[in-house]
C-alpha cells in the first residue's frame, strides 16, 4: 500500500460537507476514570480556507466542534491546530484559517461508573469556507467518536 | 521525419497554451454585457427590507439595478458594498438602484448593526433560500446580477469582481436608455418567492 492510500485511510468512511470533511476518528478506550485523548482527522478541500477557531476578524465565522452526546464519557475539551495565517486580496490583514489536513483534538475522561464495551460520542463542527474571491455558506458536518470502555 | 513529428508536437502544445490563454480572455470578458438577445427576465421576488416592508423586483421597472447577494460573515463582499454605495450615490438620479440581499441566517439581528456602522445607503432586503434557488442557486457570494431597465440580466459576477466592470456595466446600462416597451417586464415571471 502506498503512502498516499495509506494518508487517505481515515477518510474512506468520511462525513462531508461540501468543503470540508471529516474523516473517521479511531476508536479510543480506556478503563473507568481514565483520561483518553481523541484525534478526530480533518481535510478542507484544495483551493478552500476555513476560518480557524480564533478568526481574525470578529465579523468571521469560527470553525467549531461541540459535543451533542459523549456517551459513557465526560468532557470532551478540544484542541485545535495551530492555524495558519494568510493574505487574500479581499481582507486587509492575514487572516487565521486552516487548509489542507489536519486534526482536531479532544481530551475526554472515562465515567467512573460507565459500563464496559463499546459506544460511541457525537458532535458538530461548524465552518465556513472561502476561496480565493468567494465565501460560502456556514456549514455542519457530523462527527463520530467510537470508544471502548474497557 | 523525427524532427517534423517534434517540431508538429511542440506547435501543437503552442496551439494549446494560446488557445487556454484565450479561453481565459473570454471567461474574463463573459463578465461584461450580455448582448440584449441573450439576456433572460430576473425571477420576481417578494422579500422584506429592513422596515418590514415587501419588496418586489418589479418595484423597480424601468430602472437598472445591481443586486447583490452577499452575507455579514463574506470578506470579499464587505469589499464590493463600498464600491455599490459609490454607484447608487451617483447613480440613484438616473435611474439607477441598488438592492442588497442578505444571505444572512442570523436575520436583521446581525444585519441591521452592520448596515449603520458601515452608513449602506442603498436598500437592502432579507434574502430566501428560495430566491437564492430561482437566481440559479446561488451559492458562492458575493455574487452580483446587474440588470437592464427592462428586468433582464445583462450580466453575472460570481465571486469578487472588479469594480470598473460594475462601473462600465452600470454606465453602459443606463446610456442604452428607456425600457424597451415590448411586455418584457410582465413576462417577468410571476413566482411570488416567500419574504422572510
Amino acid at each position: 500500500m502506498t503512502a498516499t492510500a495509506l494518508l487517505c485511510l481515515p477518510f474512506l468512511w468520511a462525513q462531508s460537507s461540501g468543503y470540508l470533511t471529516v474523516g473517521r476518528a479511531p476508536q479510543v478506550a480506556g478503563k473507568r476514570g481514565a483520561t483518553v485523548e481523541a484525534k478526530i482527522p480533518v481535510s478542507v478541500a484544495s483551493g478552500f480556507h476555513v476560518n480557524s477557531n480564533t478568526p481574525a476578524e470578529e465579523y468571521l465565522i469560527p470553525l467549531k466542534l461541540t459535543w451533542t452526546s459523549t456517551g459513557a464519557l465526560e468532557g470532551g475539551e478540544v484542541t485545535y491546530p495551530k492555524p495558519s495565517l494568510e493574505k487574500y486580496e479581499f481582507a486587509a490583514k492575514p487572516l487565521s484559517v486552516f487548509t489542507g489536513s489536519f486534526f482536531l483534538a479532544a481530551t475526554f475522561k472515562v465515567g467512573a461508573s460507565a459500563p464496559a464495551g463499546p459506544g460511541a460520542a457525537t458532535g458538530k463542527l461548524r465552518y465556513q469556507a472561502c476561496n480565493e474571491r468567494a465565501c460560502f455558506p456556514p456549514k455542519t458536518v457530523e462527527v463520530t467518536l467510537p470508544y471502548q470502555v474497557q | 521525419m523525427t524532427r517534423n513529428r517534434l517540431s508538429s508536437a511542440i506547435l501543437a502544445v503552442l496551439v494549446s497554451l494560446l488557445a487556454g490563454c484565450q479561453k481565459s480572455e473570454l471567461s474574463v470578458s463573459a463578465a461584461t454585457l450580455k448582448p440584449g438577445k441573450e439576456r433572460h427576465a430576473a425571477p420576481e421576488f417578494a422579500l422584506k427590507d429592513a422596515n418590514g416592508k415587501v419588496v418586489h423586483l418589479a418595484d423597480y421597472r424601468g430602472k437598472v439595478v445591481l443586486l447583490d447577494f452577499w452575507a455579514t460573515w463574506c470578506g470579499p463582499c464587505r469589499i464590493e458594498i463600498p464600491w455599490f454605495m459609490d454607484l447608487e450615490r451617483k447613480n440613484k438620479d438616473r435611474g439607477f438602484a441598488v438592492l442588497g440581499v442578505s444571505m444572512d441566517d442570523e436575520g436583521w439581528e446581525v444585519v441591521k448593526p452592520f448596515l449603520t456602522e458601515l452608513g449602506v445607503n442603498y436598500r437592502v432586503v432579507m434574502g430566501s433560500d428560495s430566491t437564492a434557488q430561482a437566481y440559479g442557486g446561488v451559492d458562492a457570494l458575493p455574487t452580483t446580477f446587474l440588470i437592464d431597465r427592462d428586468g433582464k440580466i445583462a450580466a453575472v459576477h460570481v465571486g469578487l469582481a472588479n469594480r470598473k466592470d460594475f462601473e462600465d456595466g452600470v454606465e453602459q446600462l443606463l446610456q442604452a436608455g428607456a425600457p424597451a416597451d415590448d411586455g418584457n417586464r410582465a413576462a417577468l415571471p410571476a413566482v411570488s418567492l416567500g419574504a422572510k
